[in-house]
């Protein structure tokens, strides 16, 4: 089984796997309850740091925090380190803003059925951004990695190709069964971002439907901003806490956001809109349509409630909220 | 009888027979999706559908534009995260996998990452992996469904996204890949593919309606190789295009806009 060389990559490690220093680190972290909600705007300008390392919960179209990913193109963040994982809007928004300048890439550029983002795929054949490569399943399992405090996990994907050349994983021998693995480092970002349906104002969150990376996402940030669709008494939180993936001590801000996936999709709530989407699309053709594209939906808008309103406010958002499928109970 | 049904639609017909009823499936975005969904409406309605993102045996009633979106979880047994599909096909539980690709070669190999040379500056950057280097190394038969041309049928495929197998025979053992699995079937625009057993080759099991082997070489980058009992693809029936039509795809998002 493991007659063959042992094959090494050559892709950039961004984040180390410093188990260690981040034991330190959460030990440190306080577990006092404090109330925790502010503005978006004070989220990032306190939590999301010029050369973070940054990464957005959900499935890119679904369950995004679209007014964090605004905020920080409207603070105009620059140099972060972005963990390409499940990306399609949330990239689309940060490479219209230029905001990061490495990346770990798992799903970067396009948007699924609906094409692929103009302005994304210029920011990245530009040379502007170091990248690394990885998969789905793998990125995810550094985040678990990094979740359970050790500082690699072993798996059977990526070997063979050049997936796994330009990543940042290591061929290894199983100690058991001598077979080869991939050893994936455990990945701590700086700062993350998760939408959720609702939560405490100490970060107690829930998440109705599939919850894709964020349990383990949530675990391995050092510092997490949680938006919310709903803020909640923390008796609703006791009440049905099968429902809870995040524990307030995790959770550095809680900013309420009403249809803050918009114009993503939100399981339960609202469907996506995909004119919107292709109206960003649209956009991004011509450098200079997509400038003034930004400048009136994120540059010249005040904060997420004012995009609202320029796509069609309460009335708009009824018609997705018609359009989602899921109905609870 | 001509203009009965496009490429398109034959394609999504021709794939949909390959997922046999009470087998598991994790499905790619796009025309893999309206495929296990055209299966699960007509002749595997116990096909277990996965996603990536989570969702776990839906019942799809209208074709997600995402495959996190809230239509990939209409009606679920389950509805879980990413590790806990990953780790599914990572333990041998996994019977299907079925990606849309940009490049292939004949050894199954897929290309998504780029075209070029240089992955820090790419002539065209391509969405990456995805989950489709997991899926393709961790599920026991991969499928994939792909527009069938020289720039997409390729001798060498720019950049060695997912694994096929590989260089050959053995190779994918050798890498350390699970044992037993690999690519299974192509499904073109011009014919269904399978793989010659010895060789671990690309090999036509059947071409499409009006199609030559011919026309095969010409869109086909590497030497193709036809099974000797080379047949002609089945037509959609009325049933499977009716299905397709009003219940799969109205919109055609997948099988394009129908002119009438």
């Amino acid at each position: 089984m493991s007659d063959g060389e042992m094959n090494t990559s050559m892709g950039t490690l961004f984040s180390p796997p410093d188990v260690e220093g981040a034991r330190q680190f959460f030990a440190a972290k306080s577990r006092v309850l404090t109330d925790k909600l502010m503005s978006v705007s004070e989220a990032v300008t306190q939590f999301v740091h010029d050369g973070d390392y940054f990464s957005s919960g959900g499935f890119g179209m679904i369950r995004i925090s679209t007014a964090v990913l605004h905020e920080i193109v409207r603070q105009r963040k620059k140099n972060l380190g972005f963990a390409g994982h499940t990306s399609t809007h949330d990239f689309e928004i940060l490479a219209a803003g230029r905001c990061f300048d490495r990346c770990d890439v798992a799903y970067i550029v396009g948007l699924e059925v609906c094409g692929l983002s103009p302005q994304a795929r210029r920011y990245m054949e530009s040379g502007a951004v170091q990248v690394t490569e990885w998969s789905n399943a793998t990125l995810g399992w550094r985040l678990k990695a990094a979740a359970m405090g050790v500082p690699f996990l072993p798996a059977r994907a990526l070997l063979g190709t050049e997936t796994f050349k330009y990543s940042a994983a290591k061929e290894i021998l199983c100690p058991f069964t001598g077979q080869k693995l991939a050893a994936l480092p455990a990945l701590y970002p700086d700062v993350s971002v998760i939408h959720v349906h609702r939560a405490d104002v100490y970060g107690n969150a829930q998440i109705d439907g599939i919850s894709v990376a964020d349990w383990d996402l949530a675990r391995a940030s050092k510092r997490l901003i949680l938006t919310t669709e709903q803020v909640v008494d923390t008796s609703e939180i006791r009440r049905t806490p099968e429902l809870t993936q995040i524990p307030y001590w995790l959770v550095d801000a809680v900013c309420h956001v009403p249809y803050g996936s918009y114009p993503g999709n939100m399981p339960y709530e609202y469907y996506l809109d995909k004119e919107h989407l292709n109206e960003w699309l649209e956009a991004e053709k011509d450098v200079a349509t997509l400038d003034a594209f930004l400048q009136k939906y994120i540059y010249g808008t005040q904060d997420f409630a004012e995009y609202l309103a320029l796509k069609g406010g309460e009335e708009h958002l009824a018609e997705l909220r018609a359009r989602e499928p899921l109905q609870r109970g | 009888m001509a203009n009965r049904y496009n490429l398109m639609e034959l394609m999504v017909c021709v794939a949909a027979r390959q997922l046999e009823d009470g087998k598991t499936a994790v499905i790619g975005t796009g025309m893999p999706l309206a495929a296990a969904m055209l299966a699960q409406k007509t002749r595997a309605p116990n096909l277990i559908i996965m996603f990536e993102a989570g969702s776990i045996a839906p019942q799809l009633v209208k074709l997600p534009l995402s495959v996190a979106d809230s239509y990939t979880m209409t009606g679920g047994l389950m509805l879980s995260n990413m590790d806990e599909t990953m780790a599914t096909c990572q333990r041998g539980v996994v019977d299907y996998t079925f990606l849309g690709g940009a490049q292939i070669d004949m050894y199954g190999n897929l290309n998504s990452t780029m075209i070029g040379t240089d992955i820090q500056k790419p002539k065209v950057r391509l969405p990456g992996s995805g989950g489709a280097n997991d899926l393709a190394s961790l599920c026991w038969k991969t499928l994939v469904i792909t527009p069938h041309d020289q720039r997409r049928f390729v001798a060498q495929v720019d950049f060695l996204t997912t694994p096929g197998y590989l260089t050959g025979p053995g190779a994918r053992e050798a890498a350390g890949l699970p044992a037993g699995t690999g690519p299974y079937k192509v499904i073109s625009t011009l014919a269904l593919m399978g793989y010659e057993s010895e060789t671990k080759r690309m090999c036509v099991e059947s071409l499409h309606p009006g199609v030559t082997v011919e026309d095969i070489r010409a869109n086909t980058g590497f030497e193709m190789l036809f099974a000797d009992n080379l047949i002609i693809t089945l037509e959609p029936t009325d049933e499977e295009l009716d299905v397709l039509r009003t219940q799969v795809d109205p919109l055609g998002l997948i099988i394009g806009k129908r002119s009438t």
